[in-house]
């Protein structure tokens, strides 16, 4: 991961099926923010230059807890020779990226300065609809491969549910996008006009880790390492999916879809199996759920793959996989963060062709309606 | 410990109950000033909303006397689980909420007087049963205080912190403890439960207490990832850690994604030498109620088989908690083969001084 170049990995095995790929993530950015300009009042874009994004942490530039790599986690390969931070130049990701593993869609989450979770409500409503505009213009209009996430306010339900009829109908989009590490877990009622507006529009909701919750996070306080906060992205995960589905949302919203990106995924048959087995003793305190807590996780979420979680025998992969179903699970890379996997090394490799197909393209097709 | 000694034990139960019932019952055990502050502050008791009385999981319906109470007699849980299982040692995790205490000195005079209460009404009355030294992590002086004096007694054979507190375990304020632990051949057991202060989610504090119970797999996960990371055990290697009502089906993908990420960003902590799988392997250990998979099919095996080690599983029961219905202990699903690994060897390698005082 640490290397300066590296061309797409070719051995026997990896030539062996060249599967359409669609790449449930990829991160897009800007230049510099002065490209989500144009779509910015003078009101909001004075506001940022004057007083910037404040997220629920105290650093004005970078994360409290500092990436593995420069470039905000980015592969030291990625740099575009055009200038810019990785993953902010079209021609480069087309050659370095969807070209060279021949990726037929790529599904964008743009991370960063998205104005999603600000602290400041209206200006996290102002950015985000810029961050969708600049997508579409920037992004998906020069290179249909591209799909874009409707990033929203999500702390202002109603504010997100605006935006995302705002967006709706525009097929660019192929998904409403949320982070993570929201102020409540994801389950609560202030969140659901989000989830009513998208399956209104029959639109898809990706949760992406990360996000500041402005709680600690463990429910220890605050660890000291990086290493840390990364494996505490999947402790958030299981929280949410716990309270989407206890909160019943998906009694309420029986049609809304959920992929989990970026958060590994052997996690989530323990957490349902959990969820049964305490459910089963304590259900009369949730007499709205009507079956049991891991069917609604059979039924309404899915998985991407990255990062994907390394068994000493790669097989023990295969059986987690078999549990989440294999209808679920979609490949993702997160291009161009230097966790990177590579399509052609991912998966394990006793893998037969059609579950590969599935994973690398079929589920993802399926699910976000490509073509 | 030679196989002949090791024969004469039954079964370990690595986790049982016994409730304080009101702080009454700890005034004898208080000095005269902490005994008049509970008394003129009105501090009548210090119960946990990690286990509401009557919530379900407090206590299975036929261990509930006639007003509904459980885990408050010894004869009980003679009958209920000591006789009816054959148990040769339990070991005894006190809940009764001290941890949740804000003033350090009010905590360490609690936890003084539950350790004098438990071996006194406890341990004293029936010879299989073990104690866990509650300590008062609110002070690291104190609580390495409150393991000298209690470790001279040769019953108290754990540490016992729970899984949620006010910062994570492996950070270096803590390390004295674990000087003490390995220096005394204590085990520090993590068990289910909160300091609650903080909420037990990092999202917040949960609608629903089935929530609050869930997170406890997150908090043990933590602490996990907190103490390889920090390096306890580069410093203290001989230190095992029993994790207490965890569950036990989030451990191997757990380990696998934080195994990966350690590949990827061990510069950031490079006293870590080995993989965390190998020290998850070598120094943690697991209690086996609640065992959190479905009970019928292979998954419980193909589990235990992820976790690629027949040493980490110990028999507990969580008497009186609701974990399981009948004698079934041990699961059914658990492959046979391991059941006396289970319910004897690995609760003596890991408790070394049960093999100090034979039954």
């Amino acid at each position: 991961m640490n290397v300066d170049v590296r061309p797409p990995i070719q051995t026997e095995r990896t030539k062996r099926v060249r599967p359409a790929i669609v790449d449930c993530d990829i991160h897009p950015r800007t230049r510099s923010p002065a490209d989500l300009k144009p779509y910015m009042s003078q009101r909001w874009w004075d506001y940022l230059q004057t007083y910037g994004a404040r997220r629920r942490h105290g650093y004005t530039k970078g994360t409290p807890y500092p990436k593995a790599q420069p470039g905000e986690a980015s592969r030291r390969d990625a740099w575009p020779p055009s200038g810019g931070l990785p993953g902010c130049d079209l021609d480069f990701m087309r050659e370095q990226h969807l070209d060279a593993y021949g990726i037929t869609h790529g599904i964008m989450n743009p991370l960063g300065l998205t104005g999603q979770g600000d602290q400041n409500r209206e200006f996290s409503a102002a950015l985000t609809s810029a961050v969708n505009d600049w997508q579409v213009a920037a992004w998906c209009e020069p290179e249909p491969r591209l799909k874009a996430s409707i990033v929203v306010p999500y702390e202002d339900g109603e504010a997100a549910r605006a935006e995302i009829n705002k967006r709706a109908g525009n097929k660019n989009y192929a998904q409403v996008m949320l982070l993570s590490r929201t102020a409540e877990a994801l389950g609560r009622p202030r969140y659901w006009p989000i989830y009513e507006g998208a399956v209104e529009h029959d639109l898809v909701v990706g949760i992406h880790v990360f996000g500041y919750s402005g709680w600690p996070i463990s429910n220890s306080g605050w660890p000291s390492f990086y290493i840390e906060e990364m494996t505490e992205h999947e402790t958030a995960c299981s929280a949410l999916v716990t309270s989407m589905i206890l909160e019943g949302v998906f009694e309420r919203y029986p049609t809304l879809k959920v992929a989990m990106i970026e958060s590994g995924f052997a996690w989530l048959p323990p957490l349902g199996w959990r969820l049964d087995k305490h459910w089963k003793r304590l259900k009369d305190e949730v007499p709205h759920l009507r079956k049991a807590p891991s069917e609604y996780i059979r039924e309404h979420f899915w998985i991407s793959t990255q990062p994907m979680e390394e068994p000493e025998k790669p097989d023990h992969l295969i059986d987690v996989m078999g549990w989440i179903g294999w209808d679920r699970i979609m490949f993702a890379s997160d291009y161009p963060h230097w966790d990177f996997d590579d399509p052609f090394m991912a998966l394990p490799p006793s893998l037969d062709e059609e579950r590969r197909r599935d994973i690398f393209a079929g589920n993802a097709q399926k699910l976000y309606g490509l073509a | 410990m030679t196989g002949t000694e090791s024969q004469s034990w039954t079964a370990i139960d690595c986790d049982v109950h016994p409730r304080v019932p009101n702080m009454r019952a700890l005034h004898p055990y208080l000095d005269e000033y902490w005994r008049e502050q509970v008394i003129d502050r009105g501090i009548d008791t210090l119960e946990s909303i990690a286990y509401p009385p009557n919530a379900p999981i407090s206590a299975r319906p036929d261990w509930r006397d006639a007003k509904g109470e459980a885990g408050l007699d010894i004869a009980q849980m003679q009958t209920h689980a000591l006789d009816r299982w054959g148990t040769s040692a339990a070991i005894c995790n006190c809940l009764f909420g001290v941890q949740m205490v804000y003033n350090e000195d009010m905590a360490a005079a609690f936890a003084r007087a539950m350790n004098d209460w438990l071996a006194k009404e406890w341990l004293d009355r029936d010879p299989r049963l073990r104690g866990s030294i509650v300590i008062p992590l609110q002070n690291v002086e104190y609580a390495v205080d409150e393991i000298e004096r209690c470790a001279k007694d040769k019953r108290f054979v754990q540490i016992l912190v729970l899984c949620m507190g006010e910062l994570p375990l492996g950070r270096r304020q803590y390390w004295p403890i674990y000087a003490a632990a390995e220096r005394h051949g204590l085990p520090l057991g993590i068990h289910a439960g909160s300091s609650y202060h903080h909420p037990v989610t990092s999202l917040g504090w949960p609608n629903f207490y089935l929530e609050d119970y869930l997170s406890q797999s997150q908090g043990f996960q933590s602490q996990v990832a907190s103490l390889i990371c920090e390096g306890v055990f580069v410093k203290y290697p001989k230190l095992k850690v029993v994790l207490i009502e965890s569950g036990v089906t989030w451990a191997p993908g757990f380990l696998w994604r934080l195994a990966k990420f350690w590949r990827g960003v061990r510069f950031e902590v490079p006293w870590v030498k080995v993989s965390p799988l190998e020290t998850f392997r070598e120094n943690f250990r697991l209690t086996i109620q609640p065992l959190d998979a479905p009970e019928t099919g292979d998954t419980i095996a193909r589990v235990i088989d992820h976790l690629r080690s027949d040493d980490i599983l110990l028999y507990s029961s969580d008497y009186p908690h609701w974990q399981f219905d009948g004698d079934a202990v041990i699961s059914p699903a658990i492959p046979d083969r391991l059941r006396r690994k289970i319910q004897v060897d690995n609760p003596l390698a890991t408790y070394s001084r049960l093999s100090e005082e034979a039954p």
